[in-house]
């Protein structure tokens, strides 16, 4: 599956400047992988022991990751996975 | 005395004071810290007594350099002691934090100020927000009165009391087909493309700082004392998790003396993500859809629940969530006994009182503090159907057969 990583503004410091990245992948967890092969530096900024840190949240084509399977969320052609921070609002 | 930096509350990294709420090394949120070195508490105290009648008395606990001008200044609300309240609850001294006397009749008032001073101060022209309802009739007020263009973001769904008293002001009132949620992770995106202040996204950190006068004026209220519980509701946990911090900051800095009070937090049972992992022992709240009429509280994914958990631990309190009858038996209880008719997210707050009282979790010797939040007249159909009107002839004969049988005195 192809599909479009969306990097929030606060990260495309380590992504060269890049806002949308594309890559393939099965998975969410997949799709950022493949991101992390390309910009390394992205890996520890959100994630942690494996996991995603606990103020990023992931949202497969609107769709908040955690109310479907997590990082092993499956992908369709052209999803866009976005990167948010989970820290604004109320 | 003085605002020093914007601080990553994770791993402490520091920012400058600009308009900005994620720490770019590890994407925690962002805290305005201080410069307190020179602080004199007597001289300190004296200069809030004679500051002005509102939020601005507390002005050098606030992230500006200087006193900004602020034409609807909110604050200074009724702390007032509920002694039939108390009695109908079993409680001992309980008091209660009337915020809905604000000029939009809501805590919402507070943090707006501070925001629409720093975005003046940084030089947006155009404001905005992500809303339950209650910060939505803010912003749009604190806007119209200060001159700048808003842009108010909320679930289509809300109370129609809230849209109208929204939409009166002149802002642009954008319904969303979606929960809260939905609403504010829009918002997150367009922040990234907008020259816009979003009061709750890239102001956030000078936002919430505005409901530290929520504890500041406990404190004075109470003559330079502290509660030794409060409880309140919880919707992000930004108002929980920011009276702890002005009461932390003034017992630091020698303003008043004692320990962080109990903090109890209060949410409705159809969307209770921190209670439930206050119950469950989790560090981290799991999101959920909300299902509740208490929708200023509806937000299942709350940015500070993860704080909100800890306060509630190391403080010996509690996060706990009630029914929506419960809710409304609070709304109830509450007029009955105090004359204070709050909306919803207050019903949950004496809900979750009672609760409390009920498990025995409050001490006879305990002084309380409730925080009612907002006003009841936003939330009407909680109470409809919840009494009976009589409905006479307008002469003496039909009201003597309709009262006289249900008259006490």
């Amino acid at each position: 599956m192809t599909v479009t990583v969306k990097i929030p503004s606060q990260l495309r410091g380590v992504t060269e400047g890049e806002g949308e990245i594309e890559v393939d992948g099965e998975t969410v967890g997949d799709a950022l992988d493949a991101v992390f092969e390309q910009h390394a530096e992205l890996r520890e900024r959100i994630t942690e022991d494996g996991g995603l840190r606990r103020f990023v949240n992931v949202y497969v084509s609107g769709e908040d990751i955690r109310f479907q399977d997590g990082l092993e969320t499956e992908l369709s052609d052209g999803d866009e996975v976005t990167i948010l921070p989970a820290v604004a609002g109320g | 005395m003085a605002p020093e930096a914007l601080v990553c509350k994770e791993c402490e990294s520091r920012y400058p004071l600009e308009a900005s709420y994620v720490c770019e090394r590890c994407f925690g949120p962002l805290e305005v810290s201080y410069d307190f070195l020179d602080l004199d508490p007597g001289e300190a105290r004296r200069k809030i007594q004679a500051g002005s009648r509102g939020i601005w008395r507390y002005a050098d606990f606030l992230p500006f350099a200087e006193r900004p001008r602020d034409p609807l200044e909110p604050g200074l609300t009724p702390l007032v002691r509920a002694e039939r309240l108390a009695e109908r609850l079993g409680i001992g001294e309980l008091w209660v934090k009337n915020d809905a006397a604000n000029p939009t009749h809501s805590f919402k008032d507070r943090v707006v100020a501070i925001a629409l001073a720093k975005a003046r101060e940084l030089g947006f022209q155009t404001v905005a927000c992500a809303s339950t309802g209650n910060l939505a009739n803010a912003v749009a007020a604190h806007a119209a009165a200060a001159g700048l263009s808003s842009y108010v973001f909320v679930p289509v769904d809300l109370e129609e009391q809230k849209l109208l008293a929204t939409g009166v002001y002149g802002t642009r009132l954008v319904g969303v087909h979606g929960t809260y949620d939905d609403v504010n992770r829009l918002c997150t995106q367009l922040c990234e493309t907008r020259p816009w202040a979003f009061v709750n996204v890239n102001l956030r950190p000078y936002y919430s700082e505005g409901s530290k006068t929520l504890a500041y004026e406990t404190v004075e209220q109470l003559g330079w004392s502290l509660p030794d519980r409060v409880v309140c509701p919880i919707a992000s946990g930004s108002l929980f998790t920011k009276i702890a911090k002005g009461l932390d900051q003034w017992i630091d800095l020698g303003l008043v003396e004692g320990e962080l009070p109990a903090f109890n937090g209060a949410q409705a049972a159809g969307c209770n993500p921190v209670a439930t992992a206050f119950a469950e022992g989790w560090d981290v709240c799991k999101p959920q859809r909300p299902e509740t009429i208490a929708k200023s509280l509806a937000i299942g994914d709350p940015a500070d629940g993860v704080y909100a958990l800890d306060l509630a631990r190391r403080t010996g309190g509690a996060i706990d969530s009630v029914s929506d009858d419960e809710i409304r038996d609070g709304i109830r209880v509450l007029a009955e006994t105090t004359g204070i008719f709050t909306e919803t997210a207050g019903g949950v707050t004496i809900a979750v009182l009672a609760k409390l009282a009920e498990r025995g979790d409050i001490d006879p010797s305990e002084r309380v503090v409730g925080y009612i939040t907002g006003e009841g007249l936003k939330t009407l159909d909680a109470t409809r159907e919840s009494f009976r009107m009589f409905e006479i002839e307008p002469t003496l004969e039909a009201f003597e057969a309709e009262l006289e049988p249900v008259a006490t005195r």
